[in-house]
C-alpha cells in the first residue's frame, strides 16, 4: 500500500456516502456558480434520440414539438452536444477512472441479486433492462427530470417538483422491487 | 447556431463536470445494481444517505452564496402535480427494473456494467416514444396542477436554511441507524 493517503483514498473502491454526498453538494456550488448549470442527465437521452433521428428523419423531427423544443427548428438550431450531452459521456470516463484506480473493471452481465432471483440467464436480464430503460426515461421526461435534475439539483434548491418527483419515484420503485424480489431471503443479495 | 455542437468552452467544463460526477457515483457505490435495488427493498441506505447529504451540502452553499450577495441563479424545474407525480411513479417503476437511474447507468457502463448498456438503448427509444407521445400529453397530463417554477420555502414563507438545518440534524440522527453496503466485493 502506498503511503501517500490521497493515493491511498483514491485506490479505495468504495467511499463514504456521506463524504460522497457532500462532494456532490460542492460540485453543484461550482456549477451553479462558475457555469450557472445544475446537474441533470436525462434530458441528453431526448437530444441523442432526436439527433440520431434527424439523421434518418429530419422532417419527421421537425414536425414533433418535442423534439423542437430541445434542438430547435432546422432554421435556428440548438446543439444537441451541450453541456449536459459532454457531462454524461464523462460520467462513464469518470466511473471508470474510479473503478480503474481501485483494480480490474470486471464486465457485469447479471448482477448477483438479478442471478439470485431470476437465474444467470444474459437475455432475460438484458430484456429486463431493455424495459426499464424505455419505461425510466418515459418517466423522467413526463416528469420534466430524473434522480440527478429533480433529484439532486431539484432537492438541494427544495424545488417543490423535485420534492414530489422523490417521494413519487420511491412510492412506485418500493412496490415494484417487493414485487419482483419477493420471498427473496432477507440475506439474499447483499450489496 | 451550430445544430451540432455548442462552444468548445461549454463543452470543456461539462466534461469536466461529468468526470467528476462520474467518479463520485462510482465511489459511493450508487452505480451497483444491487445497491440501488436494495435501496427500494430497504436494505441498503447507500442511495438515501449520498443523495440528502449532497442536498444538505449543496442546499446550504447554495442558499448561503445568495443570502451573502453572490449572483447565484437558482434553477428550479417547473412543478405540475400530475405529471410530477404520475412520471414519478412510472420511473420509480423503470429504475427497479433496470437497476439504474440514468446517471447511474451511464457512470455504471464506464465501470463495467454491459447490461446498463442495453438499459441506455432503453432510454433512448424511450426518449423518441416519448417524443411521439408528447403532443397527447401536453393537452391531458402535463397543465394539470401547473404551479409554475416554485420551491417549498417560498410557497410556505419560511427560510430555506429552516428546512435544510432540520433535514440535515434528523439525516444525521436517522443514518447512523440505517445500514448501508460497506466496501462493495462486486460493483
Amino acid at each position: 500500500m502506498p503511503a501517500n493517503p490521497v493515493v491511498r483514498l483514491l485506490r479505495e473502491p468504495r467511499w463514504s456516502p456521506y463524504l460522497v454526498g457532500a462532494m456532490l453538494g460542492i460540485l453543484s456550488w461550482i456549477t451553479f456558480a462558475t457555469m450557472d448549470k445544475a446537474l441533470g442527465t436525462s434530458t441528453t437521452m431526448v437530444r441523442a434520440a432526436g439527433g440520431a433521428e434527424r439523421l434518418i428523419a429530419p422532417d419527421h423531427v421537425q414536425s414533433e414539438p418535442y423534439f423542437v423544443k430541445y434542438l430547435g427548428t432546422a432554421q435556428d438550431p440548438k446543439p444537441v452536444f451541450e453541456w449536459q450531452f459532454a457531462l454524461v459521456i464523462f460520467l462513464a470516463v469518470g466511473a471508470f477512472i474510479a473503478a480503474r484506480l481501485s483494480g480490474k473493471v470486471r464486465a457485469e452481465h447479471v448482477p448477483d441479486l438479478w442471478q439470485q432471483r431470476f437465474g444467470p440467464s444474459k437475455g432475460l436480464r438484458y430484456i429486463a433492462a431493455l424495459l426499464g430503460g424505455v419505461i425510466l426515461i418515459i418517466g423522467a421526461r413526463m416528469a420534466g427530470g430524473c434522480t440527478s435534475g429533480h433529484g439532486l439539483s431539484g432537492g438541494m434548491q427544495l424545488s417543490t417538483s423535485g420534492w414530489i418527483f422523490m417521494a413519487a419515484m420511491f412510492a412506485g420503485g418500493v412496490p415494484t422491487a417487493a414485487l419482483l424480489y419477493r420471498g427473496l431471503s432477507d440475506k439474499g443479495g447483499a450489496s | 447556431m451550430n445544430a451540432w455542437f455548442a462552444d468548445p468552452t461549454t463543452l470543456l467544463l461539462g466534461a469536466l463536470t461529468g468526470l467528476v460526477f462520474g467518479f463520485l457515483l462510482h465511489k459511493g457505490g450508487v452505480t451497483s445494481f444491487n445497491v440501488i435495488v436494495n435501496q427500494f427493498r430497504f436494505k441498503d441506505f447507500t442511495v438515501l444517505k449520498v443523495m440528502l447529504t449532497a442536498i444538505f451540502v449543496g442546499g446550504i452553499g447554495i442558499y448561503g452564496m445568495r443570502a451573502v450577495g453572490m449572483d447565484v441563479a437558482l434553477h428550479v424545474k417547473g412543478t405540475a402535480l400530475l405529471a410530477n407525480t404520475l412520471g414519478g411513479l412510472i420511473f420509480g417503476i423503470g429504475m427497479v427494473l433496470l437497476g439504474y437511474c440514468p446517471g447511474t447507468a451511464i457512470a455504471a457502463i464506464g465501470a463495467g456494467s454491459r447490461h446498463a448498456i442495453v438499459g441506455v438503448v432503453g432510454m433512448l427509444l424511450g426518449a423518441a416514444v416519448y417524443a411521439e407521445m408528447y403532443p397527447w400529453l401536453q393537452a391531458n397530463i402535463l397543465g394539470v396542477g401547473n404551479l409554475g417554477k416554485v420551491t417549498i420555502p417560498e410557497q410556505v414563507h419560511i427560510s430555506p436554511f429552516l428546512l435544510l438545518i432540520p433535514l440535515g440534524v434528523g439525516a444525521a440522527i436517522a443514518f447512523p441507524r440505517l445500514k448501508s453496503s460497506g466496501r462493495a466485493s462486486s460493483s
